[in-house]
């Protein structure tokens, strides 16, 4: 027998699509469609493909810019966490990066490098670098002192203490850091397709928008929003499945 | 860092890096960085003209406007998921959802329900703030010491009075480190809105700079932006922790 | 386990045999003072207990003897060299445990003598020899967090002891586990003195848990912080694991400290 708490998360998903199905017949809006209209429409953009020629184009950037921020945010983040000169140097622009809305850059980027796939993955990585930057710090400087001072106790070098403890003992944190970069880098590339240059799902929103097709664009920013969140859930369990017992194993009980 | 025993302030290196952007845009090297003076002699020409004065009153409405909503519906919303356990298993699925979506897809769904202006802003900028307002506020509810409860029943408290003396002081510092957060989002999603819906704020004005290649009015209108994000933060991250000093006694 | 002793340990050592000497070590962290000329041998093969209220510097001294901290002024001599830095005749044992989450038993064993470089299955068959000392034989694979907190300091033994140091520095070690694991912890730390013929470095602040195991304790006393007394449980050190508590001599010591701590206490 299904649990109760399944049973209410679909009851969940029923109350929130019955409302939108209701709300579309009523209608609130002439660009408002029902849910089975936007279903409707997405099944059709997925059968006709457009809907997977449109992701592999949305994705490119994003993946890009994730890896390129990934390795470089990481990088700058074993090195500001371990170096007290480097975390004076580099700490604040990251800081003051992670409360600014970069995306005031965009303007910016685009007159510097063009409207092309460039832009859009400089988009992707200011929105990502800092949260992975960050965090990667702090796990770094967090590192439970007990445990460095255990490595150093038993003769660890200090490239030791930096790879058999500080790195795995901050992995969780940067993973999460990870996680929240993919996250912003997901707005960033939207943005930059709505913003930029109408490409990929951000092409089938804008085109579907300027003939009406009001269910088609829906069914768009649906997946696009599906997509998004399967995937960031699907690297949250990940990480609990990776880590687990992490955080438990020196605490005492 | 110390340096000949001196200690140097936290935030002191942007001096520095202020220092080498005015030498790279003196140096010339390229047409988008412009000297920092010359940045800031433009602000100081621009910071009182109508122009300016308009975009920033309008952001700071649809700011100001979206937060409160986001505050007014978030903390309430927030602490019925936390003392519900039914309404919390129907709604936090949907908060998780929204707080990783990627909201900015929903603009163009904005754009078409409430048009091209202010509305559809100030709904982007709620939007962005509110789903981590609710988790924090659940989080603080759901947090609170079920001993400090049972004393206060055991004294006699009655449910109002157990609310505004226990629930809301036990669950603040989690509700303002919501509300920082939100805010912070907030300030994102407020320019967000602006940059896609383009005829309002500082999305009109940066329209009118980059069209016209004004690199010093481009740069000085984004020192101004983040100067006033970070201070807001800052503001908030203080304030936190002036109230949140008894969190961790808990 | 035996409690036999393979000689009488407990008479004042001849001055070649002290493992341990420290000479009027100094520690100010920043204004506080937290060791002021302290001086202290500890004999070989023995155990000394650092006693003291909390806050009088005992993790100071042992993380100075440790080589992980330096000394304000003075100096430390482990057999007759100066203590610059760690080193491989001293092993720590700490009070948080200190094991790495993320490894198992096993490879948290091993770890000290895979910092120093021994090979992979050279080191993994000293680290199983000291699991099934220390009791944990069936445990190898397992992960810190899914052992209780006894055996988790157990794994922190084992792990001193696989690298053959011959001084022991123990911060605490039993402070985070519960009164019964305890118990039979101070027991096993006995027979272990009696059989490993290592120096150990025991800090505590249970005067019981200090009179029944030590040769030797030196009780450290704050503000300024210094070694008030050194207390030489002689008479007791041969009873049997059994017999100590019970011992006259062992309640008349526990007695002495007591009354010259309680005016440290607030
Ligand atoms: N890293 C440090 N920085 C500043 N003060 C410290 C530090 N470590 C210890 N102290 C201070 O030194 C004194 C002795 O500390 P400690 O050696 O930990 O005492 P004990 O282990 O006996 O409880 C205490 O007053 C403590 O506050
Ligand atoms: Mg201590």
């Amino acid at each position: 027998m299904p649990s109760r708490s399944f049973l209410l998360k679909m009851l969940s998903l029923a109350i929130v699509f019955g409302a939108w199905e209701i709300a579309g017949r009523v209608p609130v809006s002439y660009a408002f469609p029902t849910f089975l209209e936007s279903m409707r429409a997405l099944a059709l953009l997925a059968i006709d493909g457009t809907l997977f020629t449109a992701y592999a184009e949305t994705l490119r950037p994003l993946a890009l810019g994730v890896l390129i921020s990934a390795i470089l945010g990481i990088a700058l983040g074993l090195w500001i966490g371990l170096s007290a000169r480097f975390d004076w140097l580099f700490s604040p622009i990251f800081v003051v990066m992670q409360s600014a809305p970069l995306a005031a850059l965009i303007p910016l980027l685009v007159m510097a490098y063009g409207i092309g796939l460039t832009s859009k993955v400089f988009v992707v990585c200011i929105m990502a670098m800092p949260v992975i930057v960050l965090n990667t710090a702090s796990a770094v400087r967090n590192t439970p002192s007990s445990l460095t001072e255990m490595a150093r106790s038993f003769l660890g070098s200090r490239l030791d203490v930096i790879l058999k403890v500080i790195i795995p003992a901050a992995s969780p944190v940067i993973f999460s850091g990870l996680r929240l970069g993919i996250s912003a880098g997901f707005i960033g590339a939207i943005l930059s397709e709505l913003k930029i240059t109408p490409t990929g799902v951000g092409d089938i929103i804008t085109y579907s928008r300027s003939i009406a097709d009001y269910a088609s664009m829906y069914a768009a920013i649906f997946s696009i929003i599906l997509l998004a969140v399967l995937f960031l859930n699907l690297l949250e369990k990940l990480e609990l499945h990776l880590f687990r017992g992490n955080n438990r194993g020196y605490v005492t009980d | 860092m110390t340096i000949f025993g001196f200690r140097l302030p936290g935030m002191s290196s942007l001096l520095l890096w202020g220092l080498v952007w005015e030498i790279v845009g003196r140096l010339g090297i390229t047409f988008f960085v412009p000297p920092l003076s010359a940045v800031f002699a433009t602000l100081f020409e621009i910071i009182g003209t109508p122009a300016f004065l308009k975009a920033l009153s309008e952001t700071a409405y649809a700011f100001g406007v979206g937060v409160t909503a986001a505050i007014a519906i978030g903390v309430p919303t927030g602490i019925l998921m936390g003392r519900s356990r039914l309404l919390d298993e129907l709604l936090l699925p949907w908060v998780n959802i929204f707080l990783s979506a990627p909201l900015t897809a929903l603009v163009p769904v904005l754009m078409v329900l409430f048009g091209f202006g202010m509305t559809s802003i100030i709904i982007t900028t709620a939007l962005f703030a509110i789903w981590i307002i609710i988790l924090n506020a659940r989080a603080g509810v759901m947090q609170i010491n079920r001993s400090l409860v049972e004393m206060a029943r055991c004294f006699g408290a009655s449910p109002l009075a157990a609310f505004t003396k226990i629930y809301f002081w036990s669950a603040l510092p989690e509700i303002l480190s919501g509300v920082r957060i939100g805010v912070i989002r907030a300030v994102k999603g407020v320019i967000i809105g602006q940059l896609l819906i383009s005829i309002v704020g500082f999305g009109a004005l940066f329209e009118l700079y980059s069209a016209n290649f004004l690199m010093t009015h481009f740069w000085a209108v984004l020192i101004v932006l983040f100067a006033m994000a970070f201070s807001i933060s800052e503001l908030l991250a203080y304030l936190e922790r002036r109230v949140s000093y008894y969190a961790a006694k808990r | 386990m035996s409690q036999t002793r393979a000689a009488p340990r407990s008479t004042v050592p001849l001055a070649a045999d002290i493992a341990v000497r420290t000479r009027d070590v100094s520690k100010h962290y920043g204004t506080v003072e937290a060791l002021r000329n302290l001086s202290l041998d500890f004999p070989r093969g023995q155990l000394t207990s650092l006693l003291g209220p909390s806050g009088c510097g005992k993790t100071t001294l042992l993380k100075i003897i440790a080589g992980l901290i330096p000394a304000t002024s003075g100096q430390i001599e482990v057999s007759g060299k100066t203590v610059t830095g760690p080193g491989p005749d001293r092993a720590f044992v700490f009070q948080d445990f200190a094991l790495l989450p993320w490894a198992s038993v096993l490879r948290n064993v091993a770890f000290g003598l895979e910092l120093r470089g021994v090979a992979r299955s050279e080191r993994e068959a000293i680290a199983e020899k000291y699991i099934r000392d220390v009791g944990l034989a069936g445990f190898e694979t397992s992960y810190p967090h899914q052992l209780s907190g006894g055996m988790r300091q157990r794994v922190g033994l084992a792990r001193a002891l696989s690298v053959n140091a011959e001084v022991l520095l123990m911060d605490e070690p039993f402070s985070a586990v519960d009164e019964q694991t305890r118990r039979k912890f101070q027991e096993d730390l006995l027979a272990l003195v009696a059989n490993e013929n290592k120096t150990f470095i025991f800090v505590t602040h249970s005067i019981e848990e200090a009179v029944y195991v030590s040769d030797q304790i030196a009780i450290l006393l704050p503000r300024p912080s210094r070694v008030s007394e050194v207390i030489r449980p002689t008479g007791i050190r041969d009873k049997g694991a059994d017999n100590i508590r019970r011992d006259p001599e062992y309640l008349d010591i526990v007695d002495r400290i007591w009354a010259s701590l309680r005016s440290y206490v607030e």
